[in-house]
């Protein structure tokens, strides 16, 4: 299933022009506040009437103003996955996750509830009130009850954004198993990049209401203009498979035949996992580095040198493991002779490979 | 009730039946316009609060009055409706019509500030989990609104008990057809020796006010609690 997105609509302070498509799995709309998000997704689920556009799930058309077509909500077959949760505070757990399957047509392709409730784990939640749960625990409700909806296509704004990072970390693994497991789109708004890095299929780079950027995670991250939460968000994201839990505490990754060190990560050999690896936390040397500290030095050429605004420039090297970013001053850049094809040390800080930024990885991207 | 003589009893009865009848038949309508109040933003809406409230305001005589002009066998409202068999004047469905315009606007105030308590971001989910907006008023907004719809009905019960201007203008004060409590009180206190029953009746009166406020506090936490899921 594929979503497309045709939207024009002026609001007090910024002026939305864009249009996108959106395949199964996670699109993610990447941006500053104020970039629109959040009145893309709502323009999407009809709580927004755009001045003009179109908007499809396949043929089947959610408005048209060219024609004049408008579906309520109701009729949208939608998974909305609120920032707040919005379970309704008089109902059970388990009446919050029944609500939307009273209105799915008769024949839908559901989910099973029983499999949606396991995969959640709320199975000993559902005779509580939304008033005696955690934060993570609502969270984790609010996306079930979008998933038994039957949706056709689900919508997550900032689902995590009112969480802290104990539950975000405690969230982000149903999403990847959703991307992973439901065969419907998924356009999951966020400013966060690690978020980006651990789910996104694609992601829409979104800036004052127009795509500045579209395409795959590795792609628009690695771009320096694009970096909507700042030049912070600019990173790599590498494709590895864990190979060795090694007794003084790291983890060894195999990164398309190099090895990269990380402090112990949870998940099991021979796993295939996502990490990221901002461009701030590498340093790049023109010969082989002695007598450092860092254990992960990567050897490569240099692919692409991009000065920004200011003083810095980010320097893009070919690897083994993939492309690699480093966040450099433009003097460097000089006193190195970096320049495309120009053989490199890339040196990346173990720390840099923050748990949080490491998620499971199945799909494409 | 030995103590309370025929004419007494009746009136007790006659204003219990006013009330409720009032207070049941405008409860649907109080929910829709304290809703369309609430959340809708339509032209005219201003006039439409006029209105409401406006039997809060005028002396209940002229509201009384305007309702024998509307309502009366000669009034247009009152033709139309003895084409139907329908006579509301000098009857105790006249009353019951006085009491519930007069009993409306605080039955509204008080639905109307429950409405604009629930977070319309929840009306919104249950509009993307499929529901229209029938079936969201039903499962989400009217069982939040509970405590407030019960708070608003049990006001206006308590106001119909006690409404005598627009009555005693609109339906007059007739024995057994239109004398209600408060309308007794004051035939009792305009005859001699009248005293001791009117005294037995503003007992009464008390003792259903001071009841249906109790009520009105008990039922109102209980749903209160239930509605807040805790």
């Amino acid at each position: 299933m594929n979503l497309s997105v045709r939207l024009k609509h002026d609001l007090p302070d910024l002026k939305l022009d864009l249009s996108f498509d959106a395949p199964a799995g996670v699109t993610v709309l990447f941006g500053r506040s104020g970039s629109g998000k959040t009145t893309i997704v709502n323009a999407v689920a009809g709580l927004v009437k755009p001045m003009a556009g179109r908007v499809a799930v396949d043929e089947w058309e959610l408005f048209d103003t060219a024609q004049g077509l408008w579906l309520p909500p109701h009729k949208r077959r939608l998974g909305y996955i609120f920032q707040e949760g919005r379970l309704f505070p008089h109902l059970t757990v388990r009446q919050n996750l029944f609500y939307g399957k009273w209105f799915a047509p008769k024949g839908a392709r559901s989910e099973d509830p029983g499999k949606v409730i396991d995969m959640l784990g709320i199975g000993h939640l559902l005779n509580r009130r939304p008033s005696g749960l955690s934060g993570g625990e609502k969270q984790r409700v609010a996306i079930g009850r979008a998933l038994l909806a039957s949706p056709r296509l689900i919508l997550a704004d900032e689902p995590l954004a009112a969480l802290d990072d104990a539950r975000k970390a405690e969230i982000l693994p149903y999403f990847e198993r959703l991307r992973d497991e439901v065969s419907v789109p998924i356009l999951y708004v966020t400013h966060s990049a690690a978020e980006v890095a651990r789910l996104a299929t694609s992601v829409v780079a979104l800036q004052d209401g127009r795509v500045l950027r579209h395409g795959p995670a590795s792609d628009v991250l690695a771009d320096p203009s694009v970096a909507p939460a700042g030049v912070r968000a600019v990173g790599a994201v590498l494709q590895v498979r864990v190979l060795k839990h090694h007794s003084d505490g790291l983890t060894e990754l195999d990164a398309g035949g190099a090895s990269l060190f990380l402090p112990q990560i949870p998940h099991k050999i021979a796993e295939e996992l996502r990490i990221r690896i901002p461009a701030q936390e590498v340093i790049l040397s023109s010969k082989r580095p002695e007598g450092l500290s860092a254990l992960n030095v990567l050897e490569g050429t240099v692919d692409t040198v991009r000065a920004g605004e200011g003083p810095g420039a980010i320097v893009s090297v070919r690897t083994p493991a993939g492309s690699i970013l480093a966040r450099v001053t433009r003097r460097s850049v000089e006193a190195l002779g970096l320049e495309p094809g120009k053989p490199c040390f890339a040196v990346i800080k173990t720390v840099a490979l923050a748990p949080q930024d490491v998620g499971g990885y199945r799909r494409g991207g | 009730m030995e103590w309370l003589g025929p004419a007494e009893l009746e009136a007790l009865k006659l204003s219990l039946r006013v009330s409720f009848w009032a207070t049941l038949v405008t409860l649907p309508l109080g929910i829709f316009v304290a809703y369309a109040l609430a959340r809708w933003r339509f032209p005219g809406r201003q006039v439409l609060n006029g209105l409401v409230h406006l039997p809060l305001i005028l002396p209940p005589v002229v509201t009384g009055y305007l309702l024998l002009l509307t309502f009366g066998i000669q009034g247009p409202l009152g033709k139309l409706l003895a084409e139907f068999g329908i006579v509301v004047a000098f009857r105790w469905t006249g009353a019951a019509l006085a009491a519930g315009i007069m009993a409306f606007p605080l039955m509204v105030r008080a639905i109307r500030l429950s409405i604009e308590a629930v977070d319309p971001k929840l009306e919104q989910a249950g509009a993307t989990l499929g529901a229209s907006r029938l079936f969201v008023f039903a499962t989400v907004t009217l069982p939040m609104i509970l405590p407030g719809v019960i708070a608003g009905a049990i006001l206006a019960f308590a106001k119909a008990m006690g409404e005598f201007g627009a009555t005693i203008t609109f339906v007059s004060n007739i024995p057994g057809q239109t004398q209600t409590l408060p309308s007794a009180v004051y035939a009792f206190l305009q005859v001699p020796g009248g005293e001791a029953a009117a005294t037995r009746l503003v007992v009464i009166s008390i003792v259903v006010a001071m009841g249906a406020l109790l009520l009105s506090e008990f039922i109102g936490r209980r749903v209160a609690a239930r509605v807040a899921g805790t």
